[in-house]
């Protein structure tokens, strides 16, 4: 059986397909979509969503008993708003340039649905385990929507991965620039980011018809 | 004045917090399947802004920033609390929330009637979080200017959640692909109205999309009405230069 039981497993596979925090649940978009425009940044994106949401799912299912309910929002706004200080100071220490890109979108993690949302619905009434394991999942289908979105809009506007041009060189013309193929400088702005995502969804829903609206 | 003027349409237009940064999208897809609600969310929005965005602006300035903390004593000038930032705005916006909620509930029980439900959503909203953080990033300098970025945000918000829910009541008639109902034709017209606003971004600063555009709105404040004129010209290439700096 290994590591984890099936229903263990489960928990963290469920977030990446069926029930996506971002195309299924439509949490966490606010702080997401903004920063996709580069492949680099979407995924220290998702780390810092993965280690915030693993260790604070932790510290609220170890606190559950004794949060009183009237006052369970703030003390869970502290407990993240800590966290994202923690990792706001790592970035700012080890990648001040990827830091500035990011800009005030680290701060807002602290608001992302996904992690408020996951709190109250999991770790709650979950033991810490088991709420460490959700919280690894859902930031997991988070950073996979954030990757896709982000490898998409980079491929296509700036013909590079990671910052390396994957495409040939856009002045020179070699690569496939030398058939005649541009840059959609339009995949870097904003309104694309969310025109992909709604793709993703249409794609993800004619591939499972139960997750169709009415 | 004309500052005000200008940071007052541009950020109800060009850094509008749906269209140009993504802020508050999960109530604004949450909460936009009808009008009403959408207004009555929309009016909590601007009002909780109005109010924090100044406050906080005030924390920033004597507590924040490197070097607030003079007005204590020579000894204090080196303290740099930045890193702080985060929780204290927060904290803030939470107990304003609260605050906001119980105020209004005393004295008048029919805003709070329409409100009231939406005041408790609006603490993790990532809207107001993010208007503190931007005021914070982008250096607004009065405490007017602040309050006002507050409000014009707020209506930038409010415009977005309108318009958004007077489209999805009209779409329930329209024949949708089953898979995109919902959500996906949501984000898909969100898209393009963002693709719309793109093209207010030449309205004031020559196009300039820059995210510290606090510096160049000074110089551009001193401008005349001629130069004005040149800069919607020069505006586009601006526009078409900004494509591939981001």
């Amino acid at each position: 059986m290994g590591l984890l039981s099936k229903k263990d497993a489960k928990l963290i596979t469920d977030p990446l397909t069926d029930n996506n925090p971002i195309t299924i649940q439509v949490l966490g978009i606010c702080s997401a979509l903004a920063i996709t425009a580069e492949l680099k940044a979407s995924l220290v994106m998702g780390i810092a969503v993965l280690f915030v949401l693993g260790v604070g799912n932790v510290v609220i299912s170890l606190m559950r008993n004794i949060i009183p309910s009237k006052i369970r929002i703030i003390v869970q706004l502290i407990v993240v708003a800590s966290l994202v200080i923690i990792v706001d100071q790592v970035l700012k220490a080890y990648a001040f340039e990827l830091s500035k890109t990011l800009s005030v979108f680290i701060g807002l993690i602290i608001t992302n649905c996904i992690i408020m949302g996951r709190f109250e619905a999991f770790a709650l009434g979950n033991g810490p385990w088991r709420s460490f394991l959700d919280g690894i999942g859902n930031a997991l289908g988070y950073a996979v929507i954030l990757i896709i979105v982000g490898f998409f809009r980079e491929l296509l506007g700036s013909g590079s991965l990671f910052g390396f041009p994957v495409l040939g060189d856009a002045i020179e013309k070699t690569g496939v620039y030398s058939i005649g193929y541009e840059n959609n400088g339009f995949m870097l702005m904003p309104p694309m980011a969310l025109i992909i995502v709604g793709l993703i969804i249409w794609v993800q829903r004619s591939r499972n018809k139960d997750l169709i609206e009415d | 004045m004309i500052e005000h003027i200008e940071l007052f349409f541009k950020s109800i237009f060009i850094d509008n917090m749906v269209f140009a940064v993504f802020l508050g999208m999960c109530s604004y897809l949450a909460v936009s399947k009808k009008v009403a609600t959408a207004v009555g969310l929309g009016a909590a929005v601007i009002f909780v802004l109005a109010i924090t965005v100044p406050l906080n602006w005030l924390l920033d300035q004597y507590l924040l920033q490197p070097g607030a903390l003079k007005w204590l004593g020579p000894e204090f000038a080196d303290y740099d609390l930045g890193f702080l930032s985060f929780i204290m705005f927060i904290a803030t916006i939470a107990t304003m929330v609260q605050l906001v909620e119980i105020v209004v509930e005393k004295f008048s029980p029919s805003l709070y009637n329409s409100l009231g439900i939406f005041l408790p959503l609006i603490a993790v909203n990532c809207a107001i979080l993010g208007g503190s953080l931007f005021m914070q990033s982008r250096e607004i300098e009065t405490l007017g200017l602040a309050l006002n970025y507050g409000v014009s945000s707020g209506i930038g918000w409010f415009l977005a959640i309108l318009a958004i829910a007077a489209i999805r009541e009209k779409i329930r008639y329209s024949n949708v692909p089953a898979p995109l109902r919902g959500l996906g034709i949501t984000f898909i017209i969100t898209g393009l109205m963002g693709i719309g606003f793109l093209s207010f971004g030449g309205m004031l600063t020559g196009g300039d999309e820059e995210p510290s555009a606090a510096p160049t709105e000074q110089v551009e404040s001193v401008e005349t009405e001629t130069t004005k004129e040149m800069n919607i010209e020069q505006g586009k290439s601006i526009v078409e230069n900004t494509k591939t700096v981001e």
